[in-house]
């Protein structure tokens, strides 16, 4: 690119580079597709659906699918795909929720860990014993213990969900802040920065202007991790019958209520799981392609 | 190399400590009473002799120290005497379950061996279906056994076993009738159809775990046999003459275990927190069932007991990982 005489070649913005790449990842591609038309579909669905969530018609209950209920009705009559809506609102709304608190404590610890050198050995200890947590039990413990004051102080629907987001989003910040961490240690000692900090700059602008837009790459990928597994645990969480109340759907709920009469009405289960599955893997693939997408070396070929 | 075990063996010791204190403070901060379900007819004096008689009048330290006593010094001891039949632990009082009033580690002991053999079961047999299936999908990059390969895994990463595991009995049990949804633990192995009902009870839990566990070391195999195929040593071996079979399967093979071998001692902890679930779904009374009925139950000291297990667990296999990892690769070895 040094030879001027030749400008033909239109320059290209990082942003477009990084579309290029991810569009010819085609199973990305669809990932993003399936991601966004579920998130439009829970989102717009229920304003336009006649029937609501919790609305009870005990004399249609137990149907199968028909024109007027596509998906079928549960036990007490409610529209199966109003529910389905519903729940995937809450899912994904826990799952954004909770990737938004774990990125933040993920990327400070590891921005701060990596960047104040006195800081590194006790934030990567805390990181260590966090990780030696065991994880499954102690949710399922916070879900016990924290339930009632919670749903005391804020409703049973919020109280659970912020127990549920904070729950998550505290054990689940470990990976972020290893890999921002080792990014901020590499970043630390680039000419750039240290141009920075020759200038006078302050260590909060340096970090701000200077590091965090270079480790923004690593954390997006863990982003799109962050949703799936929020997604999951809320699931397994609510499947296990410790996460929202009956009343309030989501789709971890609604297959654990469909498990229950699995004899009867075996195709119950299949919405909710297909949907957690389905939402997962467009995620998975996303990431994918994002990772891949946003790595240099990789666009070069 | 002994110094180095030494010293990672001395790290795990404050945090063990350290993470017993967490669980123990998170469980015992938490405003709920043990009390809650008695009636409203026993006298509240009755009640503080009930509380102080599961151990909670005192301050919350000297609980923590009882408990570590407990389970650090009275538990072994119980375990030495039955093995050599002598009577160390003779009168000393151990971990008491709220529910059941009878120790926590007898009950973990009954319930152990169920959980066991699934989660070991299906463990092993997800890593004899992974390695094959990453060799050859790294060998053969890009065909279309590598893409269906992939795409498995894809899925089995990505579907959680609540489902798989709902979903499969839906096909198996409740359309074909094919195999029972519910695993039968008093079922005892005597003879020939007693094997085969066992072997039918079983295949749907193991595979259902199989598939996280196939999904995760498949995905690892792939990557590192990738790494190590397109290193300067395997032209060289090729250059030799060498058969194909030996380039792969003695050479790169080789080199990509190292790794391998770690993430498989790493996962042992995160596949028993998974059984967790899938106890729940095929009603395998084991350790995961275990822990819910506890934590339904307000029974403390057995959540506390199993929660403290899996942490055990997760820092010795972490332990173990590091210590496998420099005796296979010599380039790292810490001292």
């Amino acid at each position: 690119m040094t030879d001027n005489n030749n400008i033909t070649v239109k320059p290209r913005s990082k942003v477009r580079d990084v579309w290029d790449q991810f569009k010819s990842h085609k199973g990305a591609l669809l990932g993003a597709i399936i991601f966004f038309s579920i998130v439009s579909l829970v989102m717009i669905g229920p304003f336009l659906w006649p029937f609501d969530a919790n609305q009870i018609d005990i004399r249609s209950r137990n149907q199968g699918p028909s024109l007027l209920h596509p998906f079928g009705t549960d036990q007490l009559g409610r529209d199966t795909l109003a529910r389905m809506m519903a729940g995937g609102r809450t899912s994904i709304a826990v799952g954004l929720a909770a990737m938004a608190l774990s990125l933040f404590f993920g990327s400070f610890i590891g921005v701060t860990a990596g960047f104040y050198k006195k800081l590194d050995g006790i934030l990567m200890r805390i990181t260590d014993l966090f990780l030696s947590l065991p994880l499954l039990p102690l949710l399922l413990v916070m879900m016990l213990l924290f339930r009632e004051p919670l749903s005391e102080a804020y409703g049973p629907e919020r109280g659970m969900f912020v127990l549920i987001v904070v729950s998550i989003g505290i054990t689940s910040w470990m990976p972020t802040a290893r890999i921002v961490r080792a990014e901020v240690l590499a970043l630390k000692e680039r000419e750039f920065v240290l141009a920075a900090k020759a200038s006078g700059t302050s260590d909060t602008l340096i970090i701000l202007r200077h590091i965090m837009p270079n480790v923004l790459s690593p954390i997006m990928v863990s982003a799109t991790l962050g949703i799936a597994n929020g997604i999951i645990t809320e699931s397994a969480l609510s499947f296990l019958g410790l996460g929202f109340p009956p009343d309030f759907p989501t789709w971890g709920r609604l297959l654990n209520d469909a498990v229950d009469y699995i004899q009867q009405y075996p195709e119950r289960v299949f919405w909710p799981g297909l949907a957690i599955s389905l939402t997962v893997l467009s995620i998975n693939y996303l990431g994918d392609g994002l990772r891949d997408a946003l790595d240099p070396r990789m666009r070069k070929r | 190399m002994l110094s180095f075990i030494l010293r990672r063996l001395l790290i795990s010791i404050p945090t063990l400590i350290i993470i017993s204190l967490v669980i123990f403070l998170l469980l015992n901060l938490a405003p709920n009473d043990p009390m809650a379900q008695v009636p409203l007819t026993v006298p509240p004096e009755v009640k503080q002799k009930m509380r102080e008689a599961l151990g909670l009048g005192q301050p919350l330290y000297i609980q923590f120290l009882k408990w570590l006593i407990q389970f650090f010094w009275i538990e072994p001891q119980v375990f030495i005497d039955y093995l050599f039949d002598t009577n160390f632990a003779e009168g000393k009082q151990r971990v008491i379950s709220w529910q059941t009033r009878s120790p926590v580690m007898d009950i973990i002991v009954q319930r152990m061996p169920q959980t066991l053999w699934v989660v070991g079961m299906s463990y092993v047999v997800g890593i004899l279906i992974a390695i094959p299936i990453g060799i050859y999908s790294a060998y053969k990059q890009y065909s279309v056994f590598d893409q269906v390969g992939t795409f498995v895994t894809m899925i089995g990463y990505s579907v959680p076993p609540f489902f798989t595991g709902v979903f499969v009995i839906v096909i198996f049990s409740v359309q074909l009738g094919w195999l029972p949804s519910i695993y039968d633990t008093t079922h005892s192995v005597v003879d020939w159809e007693t094997f085969k009902t066992q072997l039918k009870q079983m295949v749907m839990p193991v595979m259902v775990l199989a598939l996280q566990t196939t999904a995760m070391i498949n995905r690892f195999m792939r990557a590192t046999m990738l790494d190590n195929l397109n290193q300067d040593y395997v032209r060289t071996a090729r250059a030799k003459g060498l058969s194909e079979w030996t380039v792969v399967m003695v050479h790169v093979l080789r080199n990509s275990m190292i790794p391998v071998i770690t993430v498989i001692a790493l996962n042992v902890p995160a596949i028993f927190g998974g059984a967790i679930i899938t106890e729940q779904v095929f009603k395998v009374n084991g350790i995961g069932q275990q822990l819910i009925g506890a934590i339904y139950a307000n029974d403390l000291p057995t959540v506390q007991t199993i929660t403290f297990m899996f942490a055990v667990l997760i820092v010795l296999f972490n332990l173990l990982a590091d210590i496998i990892y420099g005796i296979l690769d010599p380039r790292i070895r810490y001292d």
